[in-house]
């Protein structure tokens, strides 16, 4: 298909993005803001351009257009989007939910203002506020040395900065779109390649619709001198959203890499699909954590994001691919990193805390694919379910059958909280090479009250004894997180699981 | 400091505790025995504030008031402390974790700060030391695996760190080799003064030669049966408490 002009003269329809000036009085927000319910619960009103909802091809071909994208990136999108067409939702035995209606859906959203930035001075005074309300100033940011933040919000990166650093250093730290145009030829090497843009619903619908993302490359024998981190927020009502990451660790080299969200409360439910792509080529190492914390819907389990995201990694020879991850938000999760060693001698790693509360459900896990030979892989899930929650673990280890001496360790651990609420544990194994070696491991434990009466004599009221004893019993993977990541996560653990005990 | 006025208390609809009396005054060391089953570990309970137990009947004042609607919690911020039977494991807990945010939760009730790093180190150090406890112990997950002993000998270490006005041991001796409950006596005499009090509830009077008692009650069927001073121990320890289950209450 030649880039014949599909859809050209559509596209003036777009041009008619409304600056929505969203009723929001400082009164609402005040209120929003006193309801402890859901802490980060604050809207940012940056003017911003919106498509119409609504999904077709052309909306694909103007999406790419806007974003001025060479044809090669619009043409991938147009398949995505064709192959998208012929799927049909996913069902699973453990989730119920409204299905979201894919039409009703702005699938462009962009804060008007969008300089390069040089210094915070000239971030918009608002979003500085934003990140205030969030405990994460850019200000602390940059001096805590050793973080450069490269901030999604509402689909479009407004900031970046340590690049300078990183620059130096050759690695490339940007948005997915900038990556686009600058690194075209990595971009067209390694997009996909991990998750075919047909690999499932989600995944074929971000494809043919990411707005945008981040993008990052470690040179050859490069170990990156800071954790990069993005912080994703949701910020527009109706916009659905559409990440792409890309992490591209060349030979030798290392990263760490972390992702953090919290969103506005809504009363309508935001769907997220988000894809991310890791590559680790011979001798790379890359650890990728995630602190999620999307609004999980109200008491009665009403909103909430709707959480279905891609993640997956490639191990080539001796390298290594560590995810952690703390979940704690979305009114739904479903969501499995995952690994291919495909490279002899690589590792694999998932260490994983689920929190569930009210109404939340979530379905997570990780799937582990042992294609090289002395491959090994260890999941470490922790789930805690209270309220009316219900909390699923789903782990899927393959072992090829050129897969010699191939090893993997599991520990799935579930808290439960109350009687209302439910944890389910679901290994897949598969194991096609007998000299695998596979150990799985799993407890299901109740907070006593015994315990909690211990912490009660010693001066600990119940809603910290339970803060105390979550925290220990997720020790093991908040000890992976890098230092201020697990502070911020233990935060999450106490005010996700606030007035859960009755 | 402490005084229980005819206290009643059940579970489930029975009644274990059955008209307790019992007067304690700041400087006094207080023994409690009594044979298993007798009600010794739910009068320490109920004074704690377990809710598990139904107070039917009577009243217990600490320090003039009424604890009736006290919480737990808050009877911990006012100085009393018990030191369980059988200590809980909280795993991934770490002892030092656990002390420091109960010390940060009192000073918080008083309307304190958090207790700087440096003085909590120092506090940390000199305790253990008391207690003779290996500081690598102090980073293990809360009694997890810990052996019966070790138990024990935590459980006075949070005492000793805590200073409570009034202390409740629970049969703390049980499980302690003899170099142990020598420290852990030695430990207690040490921390107690004339301003505070403590309750030893036990089975053998050995502990009783290191710590003294002025007074020891024996506990039946839910109630204060005798009270006398170290002797009666020592008469127990002899005759055993046949003879008091036999003799009708005065
Ligand atoms: N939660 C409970 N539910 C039912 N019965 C209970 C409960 N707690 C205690 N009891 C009963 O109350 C009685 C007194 O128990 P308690 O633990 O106070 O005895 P004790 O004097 O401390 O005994 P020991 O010397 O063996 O420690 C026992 O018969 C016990 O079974
Ligand atoms: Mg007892």
């Amino acid at each position: 298909m030649r880039s014949a002009p599909v859809g050209v003269e559509k596209v003036s329809l777009y041009n008619q993005y409304t600056i929505q000036n969203m009723a929001y009085t400082e009164e609402e927000l005040k209120k929003e803001l006193e309801t402890k319910e859901y802490e980060y619960g604050f809207y940012t009103d940056i003017e911003s351009d919106t498509f119409p909802k609504g999904l077709s091809e052309e909306v694909v071909i103007a999406l790419s257009k806007k974003k001025e994208e060479p044809e090669w990136m619009t043409l991938w999108r147009l398949e995505a989007y064709k192959g998208w067409k012929e799927m049909t939702e996913p069902e699973w035995a453990n989730i119920h939910y409204q299905k979201p209606d894919f039409q009703d859906i702005s699938y462009y959203s962009a804060p008007n203002k969008k300089p390069k930035y040089e210094s915070l001075d000239e971030v918009d005074p608002e979003l500085l506020d934003t990140f205030k309300k969030l405990g994460i100033s850019l200000d602390e940011q940059k001096k805590l040395a050793g973080v450069a933040v490269d901030i999604v919000m509402d689909s479009v990166s407004v900031a970046t900065t340590f690049k300078k650093t990183l620059a130096e250093k050759g690695i490339i730290f940007c948005s997915i779109s900038e990556a686009i145009k600058e690194h075209p030829e990595l971009v067209k090497k390694y997009i996909g390649s991990v998750i075919p843009k047909k690999d499932n619903f989600y995944a074929a619908l971000n494809s043919a619709v990411f707005s945008d993302g981040s993008f990052c490359y470690i040179p050859k024998g490069v170990r990156c001198p800071m954790e990069l981190s993005t912080y994703f927020r949701i910020n527009q009502a109706g916009t659905g959203q559409f990440e792409r990451t890309l992490v591209i660790a060349d030979k030798g080299s290392y990263v760490s890499y972390l992702e953090g969200c919290t969103a506005p409360s809504r009363d309508e439910n935001q769907l997220h699909a988000a894809v991310v792509e890791l590559i680790a080529l011979d001798d790379a190492e890359i650890k990728y954590s995630t602190v999620q914390n999307w609004f999980p819907g109200n008491k009665e389990g009403k909103g909430g994001v709707y959480n279905f995201v891609t993640k997956r990694g490639l191990c080539e020879r001796n390298a290594k691919i560590s995810w952690t991850q703390v979940e704690t938000g979305s009114a739904i999760t479903w969501k499995y990193p995952s690994c291919i060693l495909k490279g002899d001698n690589s590792i694999g790693e998932f260490y994983s805390i689920a929190v569930t509360n009210n109404f939340q459900q979530a379905d997570t896990g990780t799937k582990m694919i042992h294609l090289g030979k002395n491959t090994r892989s260890t999941i470490i899930s922790k789930g805690i379910s209270a309220g009316k929650s219900q909390n699923s673990y789903r782990g899927l280890v393959q072992v090829n059958s050129r897969a010699d001496n191939a090893r993997n360790f599991s520990q799935c651990d579930s808290l439960l909280m109350g009687n209302d609420c439910g944890a389910h544990t679901f290994p897949y194994i598969e194991a096609k090479n007998k000299s695998a070696q596979i150990e799985h491991e799993a407890t299901t434990s109740k907070i006593g009250e015994d315990q909690i009466f211990y912490c009660n004599q010693r001066g600990i009221d119940t809603e910290k004894a339970i803060a105390l004893i979550v925290n220990g019993f997720s020790k093991e993977v908040l000890n992976k997180l890098p230092m201020e990541f697990a502070v911020e996560a233990q935060k999450l653990l106490e005010i996700s699981l606030e007035g859960s005990v009755g | 400091m402490l005084k229980i006025k005819d206290l009643h208390a059940s579970v489930e609809g029975k009644e274990i505790l059955t008209g307790v009396n019992l007067e304690v005054k700041p400087g006094e060391v207080h023994a409690i025995m009594g044979p298993n089953g007798s009600g010794k570990s739910t009068l320490a309970s109920v004074i704690a504030g377990n809710e598990d137990f139904e107070i039917t009947k009577g009243t217990i004042l600490f320090e003039g008031e009424d604890l009736d609607e006290v919480s737990p919690e808050e009877r911990a911020h006012k100085g009393i402390f018990l030191s369980f039977q059988y200590p809980v494991e909280i795993p991934g807990v770490s002892v030092t974790n656990f002390m420091k945010t109960a010390i940060n939760e009192s000073r918080k009730a008083r309307g304190q700060e958090d207790m700087p790093a440096n003085q909590m180190l120092k506090l940390i150090r000199e305790k253990s030391e008391l207690l003779d406890i290996d500081r690598k112990f102090l980073s293990r997950s809360l009694n997890e695996g810990f052996s019966g002993g070790e138990k024990k000998r935590n459980e006075i270490f949070q005492m000793a760190m805590l200073e409570p006005k009034m202390a409740i041991l629970d049969e703390t001796d049980s499980g302690l080799d003899i170099d142990a409950l020598r420290i852990v006596a030695n430990g207690v005499n040490k921390l107690k003064s004339k301003d505070n009090a403590v309750i030893l509830i036990t089975h053998y009077q050995r502990l009783l030669e290191y710590i003294i008692p002025d007074f020891v009650h024996v506990i039946h069927d839910g109630k204060i049966v005798k009270s006398g001073t170290k002797e009666l121990a020592l008469e127990l320890e002899e005759k055993g408490y046949d003879w008091l289950k036999k003799e009708p209450v005065a």
